[in-house]
């Protein structure tokens, strides 16, 4: 982008395909740069300027260079952060490790062949397109006291009439896991589903001829064979349930006793509702960097991508 | 095209036995027993499984059809009363045709933009080619949620925020590095010979590309338009920040209006909830036999 803009072209025929290409890739990258750059690039550069201020809309008098002072706070009088930072873990393990083996054991089932296969498919993998908001909704119809499910196991002798799962702190995250998992784990799914068209059925072959059972199969060609797709899944979603606020922000909005915020929903009530958003962008600028140094951590355990190149 | 896909999808299972000569089928039987997963160890899990992923959809369609007060599990008789009452009096009319309008506008300038830059990573060396592919990647971890604020101011700056174009321009740019990736690996899959040989023909880069490679690219824009779609479709945060007129509002924050009512009227949300989901389960519905292809095809290592 830094690029000199194309203001002559040559008229010569034959020097058009030596001389564009060099300037084409940029050009052609130049749209998502610029968009990049403009509302991903500058608001990150404006939340780390911000970090090091003292900024909120309803003290202006107090406004200006904080140095470190914002982050001070939060590693030694910050409780809340510290126990939404506890839940956002617990949050994304939790997430992330069931929704690779229910995905993984989903995956496996739906790549037989059987009659009704593709149907099957579609019907598992639909609730991936389903929002974060709209899970909510159909898990409050399920969840609610008065004519929730809980009612009709109740009229059936089963438990007790208003039970009401989402305000309970005892069966509050459980409940959430299970509405995040019914829309997380088809994402698993379709991805190792893909990855597993590209298993080659020689190697599945000659391990039988060899008699390894379908067991030491599984564990000595398909999961090797999955390592970076689940690698690379796992990651992506844990980060992604890590930022992510629609569910638990409309299910349960952090409730009940702040049991269910996450970090990005504390920085979201800190900033927004708060409107104290120096002390927001110091939260986001640690939430960044905790979760940067957790990525770089597991790629590495990992040893992604080690076998090519 | 679409034949090519049909034994890609297939040849897992039926491709083999198809083209074998009958002879071997003693043996091949015995081998296929042996092979093969017991039944009922397949059809159990996935009824269980079923019967999880269904029971909400089909609860939420139970409660948006039977009037008030009914306990019944069945859904008859049938009422048309929540729809009418979401669809005129809460205004879902009007959500419904913002979050169409958004949902179009963010895949049409996903798809071309994201086309642009996956062509120029696949088919080029550069000088800021390695920069722009780690920028793509580090992207992915930037939580859009936080940086809600800075958005809005730019978005006040731009005189854009109650403007439909704030919402179309978040989450395309949100949407855009993943599709780059996933593009960019689609265009590296069809051989570049394709198009030499086009430009041998006389073709410009352009033409080339148009009538070679993007006929080429279907699975894969599938892949990626319907992506942008149901994201944008389905996303809450960047619509309930910038839109605060009631007649610019797309449908999760009218559900979300609907969730946080003082009394929640279950009829109208699930009714609600329906006019949600009936469009991207639509969408999903077609796509998803190439969702499978289109990923493995973009996944592809190297």
């Amino acid at each position: 982008m830094a690029q000199a803009p194309a203001v002559a072209k040559p008229p010569k025929v034959p020097r058009r395909r030596s001389a564009t290409p060099r300037r084409l890739p940029y050009l052609l990258i130049a749209p998502a740069g610029l968009l990049m750059l403009g509302f991903i690039a500058y608001p990150v550069i404006s939340v780390f300027y911000y970090s090091l201020q003292n900024y909120n809309v309803t003290k202006p008098w107090r406004n200006g260079y904080a140095g470190f002072d914002n982050f001070k706070r939060i590693f030694t009088e910050d409780d809340q952060f510290w126990s939404t930072l506890g839940f956002s873990a617990q949050w994304v393990v939790t997430q992330v490790v069931l929704q690779l083996l229910l995905g993984l054991a989903l995956a496996l089932i739906v790549n037989q062949s059987f009659i009704g296969r593709g149907i099957s498919r579609a019907m598992v993998f639909s609730p991936w397109a389903v929002s974060g908001v709209l899970t909510s909704t159909i898990w409050i119809l399920l969840y609610n006291s008065s004519t929730g499910f809980s009612r009709y196991l109740a009229d059936a002798g089963i438990g007790e009439y208003g039970t009401s799962l989402l305000s309970d702190t005892g069966t509050v995250f459980w409940a959430a896991t299970v509405a995040e998992l019914w829309r997380g784990v088809p994402f698993f799914a379709i991805l190792i589903l893909a990855d597993l068209q590209s298993v080659s059925k020689e190697l599945y072959e000659a391990a039988s001829v060899d008699g390894a059972g379908r067991m030491r199969r599984f564990f000595h060609i398909t999961l090797p064979h999955l390592r970076d797709a689940i690698v690379l899944a796992t990651l992506l979603r844990g980060v992604w349930e890590f930022n992510n606020v629609d569910l638990l922000y409309t299910l349960t909005g952090g409730g009940p006793a702040g049991e269910t915020t996450t970090l990005p929903l504390y920085v979201a009530n800190t900033g927004i509702e708060g409107h104290d958003f120096g002390y927001a962008s110091a939260l986001t600028t640690v939430a960044f960097v905790i979760l940067l140094f957790c990525s770089i951590v597991y790629l590495r355990l990992s040893k992604f991508g080690g076998d090519q190149k | 095209m679409s034949a090519a896909l049909a034994v890609k999808n297939d040849g897992s299972s039926a491709g083999p036995s198809a083209a074998e000569p009958p002879p071997p089928r003693v043996r091949r039987r015995r081998e296929r027993s042996f092979d093969e997963t017991p039944r009922w160890q397949l059809y159990v899990p996935l009824g269980i499984y079923l019967i999880f992923t269904l029971i909400p959809f089909y609860w939420m369609f139970l409660f948006s059809v039977r009037p008030a007060g009914s306990t019944s599990l069945v859904p008859w008789p049938m009422t048309d009363d929540h729809f009418s009452k979401v669809w005129n009096e809460r205004s879902f009319a009007i959500f419904f045709q913002n979050s169409v309008l958004v949902g179009v506008c963010t895949l049409l300038t996903t798809t071309l933009v994201a086309l642009a830059g996956g062509y120029a990573l696949a088919r080029f060396r550069f000088k800021i080619k390695t920069p722009f592919m780690l920028a793509l990647l580090c992207s992915q971890f930037i939580p859009g949620a936080l940086l809600l604020v800075p958005l809005f101011e730019i978005f006040k700056n731009l005189q854009m925020i109650n403007s439909l174009g704030s919402v179309i321009i978040a989450e395309t740019v949100f949407q855009l590095p993943l599709s780059i990736i996933l593009i960019s690996g689609f265009i590296r899959n069809v051989p570049p010979s394709l198009e030499e040989s086009a430009w041998v023909d006389g073709c410009s880069r352009f033409r080339g590309f148009c009538l070679v490679v993007l006929p080429l690219l279907r699975p894969g824009l599938i892949a990626v338009g319907s992506f942008a779609f149901v994201h944008s479709w389905n996303h809450f945060l960047f619509a309930l920040m910038f839109l605060s007129e009631q007649d610019k509002q797309t449908i999760p924050v009218g559900l979300n209006t609907l969730i946080g009512a003082d009394s929640v009227d279950l009829g109208a949300l699930a009714a609600g909830g329906v006019i949600a989901a009936v469009p991207v389960v639509i969408v999903f519905a077609f796509i998803q036999k190439w969702l499978i292809t289109g990923f493995s095809a973009g996944a592809v290592k190297g």
